[in-house]
Order: structure tokens, then C-alpha cells, then sequence
């Protein structure tokens, strides 16, 4: 008898799990050694509390009633639990905090795209930490982590979502025009982003800047490249002054800025980072700067945080066993 | 010469307009033009497909980029490809049609409160409809569209026409018209950032052939 599982979901068999074991525990080794303290949430959230560190419940897409006819909601993310958790058991604390988490994530898809309903994420917060030091050490250490699971091509890029906003703002798009750039700018739909652009009448420097931005990735030399000027630039400082923390640690070779970069998630407030591996056509995961995610939860601190899917990492790791 | 990136090549209408594009920029075809069987060519780094196809592989990063018309990057939003550049070939007109005539469509609207539309983009035909305000059944079919209202299955159809001969031959006239599809380039999100120089050079020389 063939009894079904919901597409996008999987059962995972000894050999697969020895597997996905060894990885997730050089993951905990380097996240554990590094001052990072595992946490578990449950699955299950109040859809309310999710909805109030963003405002689509970062995209949950299963919901349920329950016993007193409360909604319910499967987490679409751990960044949103966990911020409920810091601001509800660690009120008092002032210190950074570093908490990392091994769970299960779920989201809704397509049937037939191939993509996971219920996928595993390994990642890390850091909370309390203002500026580039914060986020470098994150990415360094998500870098490290791979690194000892068995990867050796993969890259992160790193970008500002502020920064193309920021750019509309100061070239006066005027702002019932942004959320369709930006729309466009997200999914790098370049066609209509181009014919949206042209349609603003705008002077040929800043029609320049706007078509040019979501091309501009590569070496720290791209930062250079962009004529923004005023608001823009602080946060092409901050993309600056980012990479070369990261190159004080020694990863600035594994760092591709990018200048477009935007996630789909509305709880960052600055930069924004992706994970790639060349054997994955998907990125293997990303993170960002989330200053006032825990404001709303009302205990503001600064925040940043990444997160791996491990099924991703594993297929990368397998392929790269295959090379040597 | 090589581009350094797995391409996917889309059979069908857009087929020899994407071969010319890649002879224009210096890629040798030939074996492609001359296999209409063989659908990998490691060489020059093509692989051919059916245009719908297209974002599935470039998506998963089975290919870096490929060539697809924009109608099925339409009716496949949940694909994550990046949609770099509108190659300008491949034109055509999605459009409603239905009999010349007679206005089936608008009397089924009026008397039973809704039109029935066959179509092989569900999608497309559905958005159409509930953004125009109107309640619409979509019948999705897979072989000629034309039939459908011909034969009473439905008043009116949502498809791609060129010249529009298709639809005259049977009977069928325009009635609205959806949207505008040309052949896109479209890019795996991830290919982007790690094969960034390969792509870019080549986005540089499309646009430069295509003046």
C-alpha cells in the first residue's frame, strides 16, 4: 500500500539522515564554539505574534484553529519566534546575545515547482550588537560553518535593501510609484523595471543610476561605480565599511557585493546577505540587519541574524564530495 | 567560442530567432540547426526544450540563462528567474477572441453571469477576467484553442496569435487585446551572482548586436 505525504514534504531514511546528522552537528560544533547558544520554539505560533514582527506573518502559509478557536500558524521563519522569545524571556538582559537554532520551517508552495513545504533551517541571531563588527562575525562564521560541513565554492553576497528606496527617494520618484520598483527590483523583473523607469521622465543621470544599480555586483570596486550621491551614500558607506571588517577576517575573497540585492522579508532595515554554492541552483540561504523587529515585540535592540536551509547545504556538500 | 554559461535554447516558434541571436554573437549553431533530436550540445553549452520548459531549468540551475517568451513567464509566476532583457523578437498579441458575428460572450455574461474562456494559460485568462470585473469560467485546454467556441464548448478563448490568420481561418476575431509578448532573457538568480562576468559580458553583446 502507497499511503501519500503532502507534496514538498519528505520521510528521511537512515542513510540520508547519517548524512544530514553529521552535517547539522559541524554546524552546531562551529556555531556552539563560537558563543552561540541552540534554542528550540514551537512550530506552532499564534498567527497574531507572527503577524506582529511582520505584517504577512513572514509569509505562514498554514493556519489553524485551535480548541478556544484562536488562530494558529506553522512558523514561516525562526527569526520572528526567536525575537518573541528574546523579548519575552531575556527582557532584562542588555548584553548581546547569541542564540543559534536548528528547526523546521513552513511555507506554502506551488504544486509541482519542486519547492519544500516543511524545509530544516540552521542559523544564528545576534542581538544587541550595533554596526559592521556584528554582521561581519555572522557571516564569517556562516562561512566558517560550510566550510567544515565539507563546502568549499560557496559565496555570500551582501547588499543594502535600504539602498535602492533610499536612491527613489532622493532622485524624488515620487513614493506611489516605489512599491512597483521595488517589486521589480525584487523578483529582477529588468524589462519592466526599465520600462518603468523610462516612463518617469526622469533626468538621464538619475534614469542612469536606476537601470545601472541592479546590475552593479562584484568586487568592493562596484561601490565606487554608483552616482547616487547624499542619502544613497550612507549606505554605500555602510556596505563599505561591512566588507572591510569582513576583510580584516579574512573572507573579503568569498564576498560578492550587490548592489540590488533586496529580500522578500519586510523585517530588514539595512544590509541583507544570500548564501551561494555554483553545485545549487538555489541560494542555500540569507539573512539581514533587523534593527526594529524586536522593537515591535517592545524590547528595541539591534539585531542581526542568517539563516542555512540544511537540505540545500547537503546537496551542495554531496557535490562537492563528487569533485575531489 | 564559448560563453562560459549553460544556455537554454527553446524549440518551437522562438527557436530560430534565439539561434540567430547566438550566431550574432559568435556561437556555432550548426549542429544544433542540424539535430532536431539531440537536445544537449555540450560544446557550445546550449541545451534545447520546449519554451515552457525554459524557467523550470534555468529556475533549478539545470541552465545559467535561457530564451522564453514572455507569455510563459506570464503564466508561471512562481518561478525565481531573473528576466534580464526583452530580446524583441517572437512578437505576439495574447488575446481574447471569440465568433465573428455574434457577441456570445457578452450575452452569456448578461443572461448567465459569466463567460466560459478556453485557453492554455489559465492563468493569464484568469487574471484577465477578474481584473476586468467580470466572472469567468476558464476551461484549460491543451490542442487548438480554436475548436473550443466552434463547437459550443465555450464563448470565448485566451490565446497567442501572430497575425491573427489562425483565428480568421475559423471564424474567430479579436476581441480584446491582453498583453504584448516578445522573447525574454531570463537568468538562474544564483548563475547571476556567481557567473556574473560570463553573463554580463553577454547581456553587454546582445545589446550591442541588437543595437
Amino acid at each position: 500500500m502507497i499511503h501519500p505525504i503532502p507534496p514538498g514534504t519528505r520521510d528521511v531514511l537512515p542513510d540520508e539522515m547519517r548524512e544530514l546528522r553529521a552535517i547539522t552537528e559541524r554546524l552546531r560544533g562551529v556555531f556552539e564554539g563560537a558563543g552561540y547558544g541552540e534554542v528550540w520554539t514551537p512550530a506552532l505560533e499564534y498567527e497574531e505574534v507572527l503577524r506582529t514582527g511582520e505584517g504577512s506573518a513572514a509569509g505562514a502559509g498554514y493556519r489553524m484553529f485551535d480548541e478556544h478557536g484562536q488562530v494558529l500558524a506553522l512558523r514561516s521563519d525562526m527569526t520572528i519566534p526567536i525575537a518573541r522569545l528574546v523579548s519575552t524571556r531575556y527582557r532584562d538582559e542588555s548584553d548581546p546575545l547569541r542564540l543559534c537554532y536548528f528547526a523546521h520551517a513552513y511555507r506554502a508552495v506551488e504544486h509541482g515547482s519542486g519547492h519544500q513545504r516543511e524545509f530544516q533551517q540552521a542559523g544564528l541571531e545576534l542581538i544587541g550588537v550595533r554596526g559592521a563588527e556584528a554582521e561581519a562575525e555572522v557571516i564569517a562564521l556562516v562561512l566558517a560553518a560550510l566550510d567544515e560541513a565539507g563546502l568549499a565554492r560557496h559565496r555570500v553576497g551582501l547588499g543594502d535593501g535600504a539602498l535602492y528606496r533610499t536612491l527613489l527617494a532622493a532622485l524624488e520618484v515620487p513614493a506611489e510609484r516605489h512599491p512597483e520598483l521595488l517589486r521589480c527590483l525584487m523578483r529582477r523583473d529588468l524589462v519592466t523595471l526599465e520600462m518603468l523607469v523610462v516612463g518617469l521622465g526622469l533626468p538621464r543621470y538619475a534614469r542612469a543610476a536606476l537601470l545601472r544599480l541592479p546590475e552593479l555586483r562584484g568586487g568592493p570596486g562596484v561601490l565606487d561605480q554608483l552616482e547616487g550621491g547624499g542619502p544613497a551614500d550612507d549606505a554605500l558607506e555602510g556596505l563599505r565599511v561591512l566588507h572591510a571588517a569582513l576583510a580584516d577576517r579574512g573572507v573579503a575573497e568569498r564576498v560578492i557585493l550587490d548592489l540590488g540585492l533586496v529580500r522578500e522579508l519586510g523585517y530588514y532595515t539595512g544590509t541583507v546577505y544570500e548564501v551561494y554554492d555554483p553545485a545549487v541552483g538555489f541560494t542555500l540561504g540569507g539573512g539581514g540587519r533587523y534593527d526594529d523587529l524586536l522593537g515591535r515585540f517592545g524590547s528595541p535592540r539591534p539585531a542581526c541574524g542568517m539563516a542555512l536551509d540544511v537540505q540545500r547545504v547537503h546537496i551542495a556538500q554531496a557535490a562537492e564530495e563528487r569533485l575531489r | 567560442m564559448s560563453t562560459g554559461v549553460t544556455i537554454a535554447v527553446p524549440r518551437g516558434a522562438l527557436f530560430a530567432g534565439t539561434l540567430d541571436l547566438l550566431d550574432r554573437l559568435g556561437l556555432d549553431t550548426a549542429e544544433v540547426r542540424a539535430n532536431a533530436r539531440k537536445l544537449l550540445f555540450e560544446d557550445v553549452g546550449i541545451v534545447t526544450m520546449r519554451p515552457s520548459d525554459v524557467p523550470t531549468y534555468v529556475e533549478h540551475g539545470a541552465a545559467d540563462i535561457g530564451v522564453t517568451g514572455k507569455d510563459v513567464l506570464l503564466e508561471a509566476p512562481e518561478r525565481g528567474v531573473y528576466e534580464l532583457l526583452d530580446l524583441g523578437f517572437g512578437r505576439c498579441e495574447m488575446v481574447v477572441a471569440a465568433r465573428r458575428g455574434d457577441d456570445a460572450m457578452g450575452e452569456a455574461l448578461r443572461r448567465l453571469g459569466r463567460v466560459r474562456v478556453a485557453t492554455k494559460y489559465p492563468r493569464i485568462a484568469g487574471r484577465h477576467f477578474a481584473e476586468t470585473g467580470r466572472q469567468a469560467e476558464i476551461v484549460a485546454v491543451k490542442g487548438s484553442v480554436e475548436l473550443a467556441p466552434l463547437t459550443g464548448l465555450v464563448e470565448g478563448i485566451v490565446d497567442l496569435t501572430a497575425t491573427g490568420r489562425t483565428l480568421a481561418e475559423n471564424g474567430l476575431e479579436v476581441v480584446e487585446e491582453i498583453v504584448t509578448c516578445t522573447a525574454r532573457l531570463v537568468a538562474n538568480p544564483v548563475a547571476h551572482k556567481l557567473k556574473a562576468a560570463q553573463i554580463d559580458a553577454l547581456v553587454e553583446r546582445i545589446r550591442e548586436a541588437e543595437g
